[in-house]
């Protein structure tokens, strides 16, 4: 079923007594395509597991409810983004072109241009720089807001580790199990990885 | 090879890779739907085709491209120098025409740049999924296209070391930019666009630069890839947020690009200058963006299937697809051409007819004539399929498009300007060598940016492929087991392309 000594390529050949023993993160099991990924996915869900993930070259669709996912907290963040730019949008606006506070100092004070003779401050002629602001910032939190619920970027993953992990961005899918799941034991999990068809179980060492 | 519903082979060459076989997948018939990716169809082929392109060693042809593009934007180097250090009378702006191939150029630029978020996002919202083929490089163009257009307005200004005066930033001055001014709104818009789209354009590469890390076979590469791919590892955890992120940025970015060309013609429209001052200027300029962009996007893309081994993936499908909308569009930029006769006409105002006639019949009537052929009679021949399927004629026309829309943007600028309200300030407006050399240097700016995309990054969003290939895949299964008993409509069509 599993060759451990060629799948752990970049892993350290042997320990030399100092080295701490490597700790063990979880397991994986491979699976070759998206059917038999989704049927895993939801026994390891009915089997109660909470520390585990199932890693695919792309978004596979229905996965969500096979692993029991909940919805994101990201359009709750964009909306506060979003409200907050229309805000501070529309207070830069006002306060530079329509303000004018001899009290601050004259780098932090308004300056109120009359323009041919049109209204110190108008909504419709402020809309444009209101409406882009609030874009820019909607979209800066909704880009940094995904990476930082995310935990990205992480560049050092025990995942990684693993040669045949390699094939996560081409064609295979692994489900991933981790030992800090209170429900982890490992030859109960193996046992059930190995029972829902996949193509190889391996150990990931942190 | 098994040949699916709708394909017809094209050439009879079966040693041909699939990427450079030409197959007519544009069949009409909506029962027999063909399928967006051809070849060889699975998870590893996709990969190892959008890897290879980034990993294997360099092609001469690449080269010579690349020290082509790059003496050209060496020329946009020396003119911009010399424009900075000299002034701007260097460049053949004058009274009358204040505004002379700079915001020409700039307006170009800005337009081009709209296929690629049209791509990326209202086709998303629209659930095209033949856009997975394409949208990365039209986002990739989109992004260069953007950077050329930011050049000009900060160089033309005269003292472009004071740029930084168009943002709001506290000063001892005690001055603020004026927000009521189209000509702020256009550092926002054009700021705002420039950042999004390289969000939106990054954020959709990272799981593909993955996809270089695992397969980058020397170190300092797997390095470079995998910082730029932030420790991806396709969790479905990050997917589905991902995908959410993608959503709503695509969401975000669809009001953003019409804004943006909206806005932009508003430098134009909120002037009392005849030929300008038009409400019609919002949408024209927006239709005219998306059709001149979609040419860009098939005069990059035509060449790039074809030097590349990407004909099983940007098929001859997504070339129509493109030239239809191209047909759209253009005959969107038509109409609003009739309106501005029309309304010119039909105002009674003399000035406001003089600018149309002055357009057709003055001195500058050759660049209206040249815009009326390439923008109004050469997208015509888009309505028939013979042409919407021919790549040579497609290039033609796109890069026709092209300069149509480049002399779209001078006549509206030069004719309107030369020739105002008081006869005693007519003038004419010639360009200098500065501004000859800038505009090819922006084009070689533009190509630069983009061969070394093509070099080093992923060209096709190989992970949005492979989903859309699950799918048909799937379609495909359900299909042949529909077949057995007897094929029902609603399974065959079910999930739409």
């Amino acid at each position: 079923m599993m060759d451990r000594s060629a799948d752990n390529l970049a892993s350290p050949p042997a320990t030399d007594g100092n080295a701490p023993v490597p700790s063990l993160y979880a397991l994986m099991g491979e699976f070759e395509d998206v059917d038999s990924l989704l049927a895993a996915a939801e026994k390891v869900r009915d089997a109660g597991y909470r520390d585990w993930d199932v890693h695919a070259p792309f978004p596979v669709h229905g996965i969500d409810k096979a692993m029991g996912m909940r919805p994101t907290i990201l359009p709750w963040l964009s909306l506060g983004a979003g409200l907050a730019g229309v805000a501070g949008g529309t207070f830069l606006v006002w306060w530079i072109n329509a303000t004018s506070t001899a009290a601050l100092p004259a780098t932090l004070s308004g300056y109120q241009y009359l323009i041919s003779g049109k209204p110190i401050f108008s909504l419709p002629a402020n809309i444009p720089i209101i409406f882009e602001l609030t874009v820019l910032i909607t979209s800066i939190v909704t880009f940094l807001g995904m990476l930082a619920l995310n935990r990205l970027p992480m560049l050092y993953h025990p995942l990684f580790k693993s040669a045949r992990f390699r094939r996560v961005t081409d064609d295979r899918f692994f489900v991933v199990i981790e030992a800090s799941d209170p429900q982890f034991d490992e030859p109960k999990t193996r046992a059930l990885l190995e029972g829902l068809g996949s193509t190889a179980v391996e150990r990931i060492e942190d | 090879m098994t040949t699916l519903a709708g394909e017809e082979i094209l050439e009879q060459a079966p040693a041909l890779p699939a990427g450079l076989r030409e197959v007519n997948n544009t069949s009409d018939d909506p029962r027999a739907r063909p399928p967006l990716i051809l070849g060889e169809r699975t998870f590893t082929s996709i990969t190892d085709q959008v890897a290879d392109l980034a990993t294997r060693p360099t092609r001469l042809a690449w080269y010579i491209g690349f020290g082509f593009s790059l003496s050209l934007l060496g020329l946009l180097g020396v003119t911009v120098g010399y424009l900075i250090l000299t002034g701007v009378g260097v460049l053949g702006n004058n009274i009358p025409v204040a505004w002379g191939f700079p915001i020409v150029n700039f307006v170009f630029w800005v337009g081009i740049g709209h296929a690629g978020t049209l791509i990326s996002a209202i086709l998303f919202l629209f659930r095209q999924n033949w856009r997975t083929a394409i949208n990365r490089f039209a986002e990739a163009m989109t992004i260069f296209a953007v950077m050329c257009a930011g050049l000009f307005p900060g160089v033309h200004v005269g003292r472009a070391w004071l740029a930084y005066w168009l943002f709001p930033i506290p000063n001892q001055m005690g001055l603020w930019p004026q927000a009521r001014s189209p000509l702020l709104w256009d550092v926002f818009a054009v700021g705002t666009y420039a950042t999004v789209s390289l969000m939106f354009w990054y954020m959709g590469m990272i799981p593909d630069i993955a996809v270089l890390r695992d397969r980058a076979k020397d170190r300092p590469r797997q390095i470079i890839y995998g910082i730029l791919s932030l420790g991806w590892t396709g969790s479905s955890r990050h997917w589905m947020r991902f995908e959410r992120a993608y959503l709503l940025l695509a969401a975000l970015a669809t009001p953003l690009v019409l804004s943006v060309h909206s806005v932009v013609s508003f430098d134009f429209a909120t002037a009392q200058l005849p030929g300008w001052h038009s409400t019609i200027f919002p949408p024209y300029f927006v239709a005219g963006a998306i059709f001149g962009g979609f040419a860009m996007v098939l005069v990059l893309a035509i060449p790039a299937r074809q030097w590349f081994g990407l004909k099983n993936l940007i098929t001859l499908r997504h070339l129509e697809n493109m030239a239809k909308i191209m047909l759209a569009t253009g005959l969107m930029v038509d109409y609003a051409y009739g309106v501005e006769f029309f309304t010119s006409w039909y105002s009674g105002q003399p000035y406001e007819q003089f600018v149309i006639l002055n357009r057709a019949l003055g001195p500058y009537a050759w660049a209206f004539w040249v815009m009326i052929f390439c923008n109004v009679v050469a997208p015509q021949f888009l309505w028939f399929k013979k042409v919407r399927t021919n790549v040579w004629l497609l290039f033609i026309i796109a890069n026709l498009c092209n300069a149509g829309m480049w002399f779209e943007r001078f006549v509206i600028i030069i004719t309107s300007l030369h020739r105002d309200f008081v006869p005693g300030s007519w003038g004419m407006f010639y360009p200098t060598w500065v501004d000859l050399g800038m505009l090819a240097g922006s084009f070689g700016l533009f190509f630069t940016m983009f061969l070394l995309f093509c070099r080093f990054l992923p060209v096709v969003a190989a992970s949005e492929v492979k989903a859309v290939l699950a799918q048909e895949q799937h379609r495909e299964h359900r299909q042949h087991a529909a077949k057995a008993p007897g094929l029902q409509p609603g399974e065959a069509a079910g999930a739409g392309v």
